[in-house]
């Protein structure tokens, strides 16, 4: 008799709005091994996860637990029927003990002694049989990550979870606890349990995963026996083959630096490292592309240029050097003002105010210029509305109607409207991320020639993307980064997809070639 | 896209609120047994039909445009300043302290210190909660209620142990000099030879002063760096922060612009009306202003109107306190349910409005 | 100095008029505790008040005025619920507009039921709740004769109406619901993280609904108490911002139950005082000692902070020093006494001031609930 898989998912599909996040997905996980999913950052890992754990509800396909049919409505249905999902952020109650967050939901009866010393006893043996120790008496708010993960895996192992989805769970962890925690998950193997690991990280699935599925914009594009394929493999799949779109262009001519960065550091709120000692130099007529996951340190290194996130290290624009403290209290205008321009990664939440006019989204953080006012006190909204028209006509955005609300406008059209703004504004540094996220294949075009023509009148362009190709059509010359650090530097013409993905994975130099 | 044309969420929606609220009342009203229609014709002839009715409706509105405003200015900022009360409290002391020991010679000049003097002391009164909003992140609704209370301790302590007269029983300041008097509605009318308009009615030339706050708050918001900045922030924090704008600057100024427009109000009440400090003189104005600024949508416009129907409720309760058995709190009940519907919840006036829009796209598709 | 009966006396009235108070503070305990923000607490205190005041002027039932109270005061949380909860409206403004739908509601039906300018008429015996004497207290008369311990048993224990021992049991009831039981947990829970309590499989809506509820019982007995037993009929407006210094309590006990009892009692002591003493005398040596201190304090804070620091904190630290200097000049000046006149003012602002204090967080900070005022939504 052939075994059950342990869960199995049925051409399921979710969409949000326009956006359909998973299309048609199967999946076959069998007991007692690990699987993994990989794929890029918005490839629909998690909602397909959270529909299996009843945070959402497919809009169609079917899921099967050891054989059986089960509908899963909420999330105490998918408990019901064990399984347990560790989420990329956890979903515990900071200022609880350990032991508080594991009865929660789970208590054995009205009164909360007798749970408490149940589950006690309990957590101990389960300390013992998986090798998760951890206080029950700490607070959550005082434990390290790696530890409230345990306490994540040991709530779903304390409701007695056969199968346990854990959502990139080395996200936030260093190595070595990423390590321990794949000794626990093997352990956890070892007893018979299933596992889903979604990562975006080729090591990982190599290290621990028995079998693997890749995911791309939505659809599962392949799954294979982790022993049958390679990193190279899943690299190629994970990034996609994607139509090249070639943009014409002549060498660089690069000239004298306009932005140099010396050992920039930078560590967030949370105290966790997010880049480290970064080195780069952007040069006069070129486009330094940076490729790499989401993730790994991009977001906060143009937040750190942008003037809005604190960091240490030198940066120096056009040879002089910005005072790194002001930061925290917000310095955009003041760098705007010494010629950078900066294309945020998320346009709805930086880049615009989506309850604003075009019109008054075509000025933001030049609000304050000479040129948009009558005097020191007022804007001159009927000049600015009319050059916002012209310009809107300029970078073809449909409908060209300057006092229609941002919101309105599709992805592409929101997208050129920050273009233009940074563009039109001729600055000497032009910091740019994810130009074309979500973005149609014409306006990709349009914009692309854009970022070169802008290049080509002689400035200087740092571009930020996940996407491969862009980076590497793009891109004069290309760095890496991972976990916070830059991996290396390519020619693009002398590079491919397979090597760029192996340094995004984190594989160092050495084991690529 | 968005599902309803502009003007439906601007126009139709605090109609279709303020129409809920007008059913819910006239239910109220024939509970009581009393006629709605008639209650609403009383008030109609009570303050539109009567110059003198105008004259009451027109004070009240140049409280709430005040309040209205300041609570509007901060709303923009995605503030809620609920100390309009409090402010305004220790603007009237601002203005007392000016129109008692300045020597004015002319009402036009008393008039300008003592919109400094109030304005000067809300934004003080104002100023605390923002700064501690700001740089301490004490949450700005809970400590603005807390300086209402001890707004009303610092009042109570000014009228009865420094500004009271000697020998006086009442807690209530000196008049003051005649000279920082403000001419009223009916005193500009007989300017004109109309001696018998607006006969004993509050409304005076601070009425002006407050028209005048709708075209500056409005050049502030909509048409100057500052107000944009403002706006930024209320929509959007990441946004703002993106652009180089700082908060805590901009949390203080608005606030402070807030407090000092509900500082204001006391040029009214305080000067133009009673013409000495006196305990309650703001008589729930600042609270009123949140319905105000909710109705009026935060447009100054819109509070402009909004003000004025206020002014109209406000008078023709108390018309209907005096004629019928409806007591004049039938209009806190009216400003409760407009609160209710444009604010908390607008959700349910509005998204019947949304199917019926989207049902009729998909019929145009 | 005053006397042990008077300060016993002081006590007594502390205890009568903190009660309500607690109620209401624990009634928003319940609410803030599970993320659910309530400025509408006087808005219910005063429909509790005037409901059960009218029904047991109707009915001349004490019991079912109470009754009817606390349903009153449900009914609008329930509202509030449906603002809040189920609508995902804003909060605070929905507080608000419950407050003026109180204010305004309660004297348009007592005024078409009486008749008689807002009010109730004055409540007959059974009525009110009434004074629960224990065993062996001394009567009022005997009491100035009665020995200390007597006077503490006669005058602070025995002799409250029911309502203010069922405050007083509220409290380690609180206690023990919210840190013993399953419910407890999970509404704890709710109020500091609502992911949490979706993904283990329990209902956020439930949980915030059932907060809510409790705390319009809460606030129904204590709205009851202030009609019935601390005055005997409902008079306009008689919640007095009790709802708000309720809140200022909450604030200033951290949301926990046995602080808000000390905060709650506290409060109260400031209203008697208030309402016992015309004006309290204080030695003005070191009161403005206790001032000029105060503002070295916020100068040493502000030294090496920025410029808005500087000038607030500053401003304010001049303010009190100026305060400081004008009470020693005016004893300077009379000579005569070494004592200052307290206005009664200042203390009815005391709660006031130190929650602001409080909240600030130079002083023992107060963290609220972490999914405060939040309307729940499940993240993208």
């Amino acid at each position: 008799m052939t075994k059950n898989p342990a869960i199995e998912l049925r051409q399921i599909s979710k969409s949000f709005g326009p956006v359909q996040a998973n299309k048609d997905i199967t999946i076959r996980v069998m007991p007692g091994t690990i699987h993994g999913i990989i794929g890029e950052n918005g490839a629909g890992k998690s909602t397909l996860m959270s529909i299996l754990y009843g945070f959402y509800k497919a809009d169609a396909g079917e899921i099967f637990v050891d054989g059986k049919k089960i509908s899963i409505p909420d999330s105490q249905a998918a408990i019901a029927a064990g399984i347990g999902m560790v989420f990329q952020h956890f979903k515990l109650v900071e200022n609880f003990s350990v032991l508080e967050n594991i009865i929660l939901g789970a208590e054995s009866g009205a009164l909360l002694s007798p749970s408490l010393s149940k589950a006690r006893a309990e957590l101990a043996a389960l300390a013992a049989e998986y090798e998760l120790n951890v206080d029950p008496d700490s607070i959550i708010e005082d434990i390290g990550v790696g530890m409230q993960q345990r306490v994540e895996i040991l709530k779903a192992l304390y409701r007695q979870a056969n199968i346990l989805i854990l959502d990139e769970p080395t996200g936030v962890l260093t190595p070595a606890e990423a390590d321990q925690l794949f000794r626990i998950l093997k352990r956890l193997r070892e007893e018979g349990k299933t596992i889903i690991l979604i990562t975006h990280k080729l090591r990982e699935i190599m290290d621990i995963t028995d079998t693997v599925s890749v995911m791309r914009q939505g659809e599962m594009t392949a799954t294979l026996r982790t022993d049958n394929t390679s990193p190279e493999d899943l690299a190629e799949l994970m990034v996609g083959r994607k139509v090249l779109l070639r943009v014409d262009k002549t060498p660089a001519k690069p000239t004298k630096p306009v932005l140099e960065i010396q050992n920039l550091s930078m560590v967030d709120d949370f105290g966790v490292q997010r880049l480290k000692n970064i080195n780069l130099t952007v040069k006069a007529g070129e486009i330094l592309g940076i490729a790499g996951v989401a993730g790994n340190g991009q977001s906060e290194l143009l937040q750190v240029l942008g003037g809005y996130s604190a960091a240490t290290g030198i940066i120096k624009l056009n040879g002089s050097e910005i005072d790194l403290s002001t930061s925290v209290s917000g310095d955009g205008q003041a760098r705007r003002a010494l010629g950078m321009a900066h294309v945020p990664e998320d346009r709805q939440r930086e880049g615009l105010i989506m309850d604003f006019m075009a019109w008054e989204n075509a000025v933001f953080g030049y609000h304050r210029e000479k040129s948009n006012q009558v005097n020191r006190f007022f804007m001159d909204n009927n000049a600015i509305r009319q050059e916002t028209e012209e310009k809107m006509k300029r970078f073809d955005v449909r409908p060209p109607n300057p006092k229609l609300t941002a919101k309105n406008f599709s992805g592409g059209n929101q997208q050129k409207i920050v273009l233009a703004r940074e563009i039109e504004r001729n600055p000497d540094l032009l910091l740019v991320g994810q130009p074309t996220r979500g973005v149609d294949i014409g306006a990709i075009e349009f914009i692309h020639q854009q970022i070169v023509a802008l290049r080509d009148q002689g400035k200087a362009i740092l571009l930020i993307s996940v996407e491969l190709d862009e980076i590497l059509s793009l891109s004069d010359r290309v760095l890496v980064m991972f976990d916070g650090a830059i991996m290396g530097e390519r020619n693009p013409a002398k590079t491919n997809e397979k090597e760029l993905g192996l340094l995004m994975a984190g594989v160092s130099e050495k084991a690529a070639q | 896209m968005d599902i309803m044309p502009r003007w439906v969420d601007i126009i139709i929606v605090p109609l279709l609120s303020l129409f809920l609220a007008a059913f819910l009342s006239a239910l109220l009203i024939i509970a009581i047994g009393e006629s709605p229609i008639a209650a609403l014709n009383l008030m109609i002839e009570g303050t539109l039909l009567r110059s003198a009715g105008w004259g009451y409706m027109l004070y009240y509105t140049t409280n709430f445009i005040f309040t209205g405003l300041a609570v509007s200015v901060a709303f923009h900022a995605a503030l809620f300043n609920i100390g309009g009360e409090g402010q305004a409290m220790i603007g009237g002391l601002g203005v007392a302290l000016v129109c008692l020991f300045i020597p004015w010679p002319h009402w036009t000049l008393a008039i300008v210190g003592a919109s400094v003097g109030a304005a000067l002391f809300g934004m003080i009164w104002a100023g605390l909660p923002a700064y501690l909003q700001a740089k301490r992140g004490s949450h700005i609704v809970i400590t603005t209620i807390m300086f209402n209370f001890i707004a009303a301790g610092v009042l109570n302590f000014f009228l009865v142990d420094v500004l009271k007269p000697k020998g006086s029983m009442d807690p209530a300041s000196a008049n003051f000099p005649s000279t920082t008097h403000l001419p009223t509605f009916q005193d500009l009318a007989s300017l004109f030879g109309f001696e018998k308009a607006f006969r004993s009615a509050p409304a005076n030339v601070s009425f002006f002063i407050a028209l005048l706050a709708c075209v500056a708050v409005w050049y502030l918001i909509w048409r100057s760096p500052l107000g944009y900045e403002i706006r930024a922030l209320g929509k959007s924090g990441p946004a703002a922060r993106y652009a180089g704008v700082r908060p805590v600057k901009i949390i203080m100024i608005a606030m402070m612009i807030s407090g000092a427009l509900c500082g204001m109000m006391a040029i009214n009440t305080t000067q133009g009306e009673s013409e000495r400090l006196i305990l309650n003189f703001t008589e729930g104005a600042g609270f009123i202003g949140i319905a105000v600024a909710l109705m009026g949508r935060s447009h100054p416009l819109g509070v402009l109107l909004a003000a004025l129907l206020f002014g109209f409720l406000y008078q023709g309760g108390a018309e209907l306190a005096l004629w019928t058995k409806i007591p004049r709190e039938l209009i806190v009940v009216i400003q409760a349910l407009v609160i209710l519907f444009t604010g908390a919840l607008s959700l349910m006036v509005r998204a019947p409005l949304e199917r019926f829009f989207m049902s009729l796209q998909k019929a145009k598709e | 100095m005053i006397d042990f009966l008077t300060l016993l006396q002081v006590l007594d009235s502390s205890l009568r008029l903190a009660t309500p108070l607690l109620l209401v503070c624990l009634a928003g305990l319940f609410s803030e505790r599970a993320g659910i923000f309530d400025i509408g607490l006087e808005g219910k205190l005063l429909a509790a008040a005037f409901v059960s005041a009218a029904f047991a002027a109707i009915t001349g039932s004490v019991w079912l005025g109470l009754l009817a109270g606390i349903l009153a005061s449900i009914m609008l949380s329930l509202l509030h619920g449906l603002a809040s909860i189920t609508l995902r409206g804003d909060q605070i403004i929905s507080g608000v507009a419950i407050n003026f739908l109180a204010a305004g509601l309660t004297v348009v039906v007592a005024q078409d039921l009486f008749g008689q300018g807002g009010r109730t008429p004055p409540l007959k015996s059974g009525g009110r709740f009434e004074p629960i004497n224990f065993p062996g207290a001394t009567s009022s008369k005997g009491i100035n004769d009665a020995g200390p311990l007597m006077q503490l048993y006669s005058e602070l224990f025995s002799g409250h109406s029911l309502l203010v021992y069922v405050a007083l049991l509220t409290v380690p009831l609180s206690w023990f619901i919210l840190y013993k039981t399953r419910y407890g947990l999970r509404l704890r829970a709710v109020g500091e993280n609502p992911a949490a309590v979706d993904t283990a499989g329990i209902s956020v809506v439930g949980l915030r609904y059932s907060a809510v509820i409790i705390g319009g019982v809460l606030c129904g007995i204590a709205g009851a108490y202030i009609a019935t037993s601390l005055q005997a009929n409902f008079t306009k407006d008689m919640s007095a911002g009790r709802g708000f210094i309720a809140l200022a309590a909450l604030i200033f006990a951290k949301w926990r139950p046995w602080y808000a009892l000390s905060a709650c009692l506290l409060f109260g002591f400031f209203f008697a005082v208030d309402t016992r003493f015309q004006n309290i005398l204080l030695p003005a040596w070191s009161l403005s000692g206790f001032l000029i201190l105060i503002a070295l304090g916020l100068l040493s804070y502000v030294w090496r902070k920025d410029y808005l620091d500087k000038v607030v904190l500053g401003g304010l630290a001049l303010g009190i020093s100026t305060i400081a200097i004008m009470i020693v000049f005016s004893v300077w000046n009379t000579g005569a006494s070494s004592q200052i006149k307290i206005p009664v003012v200042f203390i009815q602002s005391l709660p006031y001031v130190l929650t602001v204090v409080v909240l600030a967080g130079f002083v023992g900070k107060a963290i609220p609930p972490r999914a405060g005022g939040q309307p729940y939504v499940k993240e993208r």
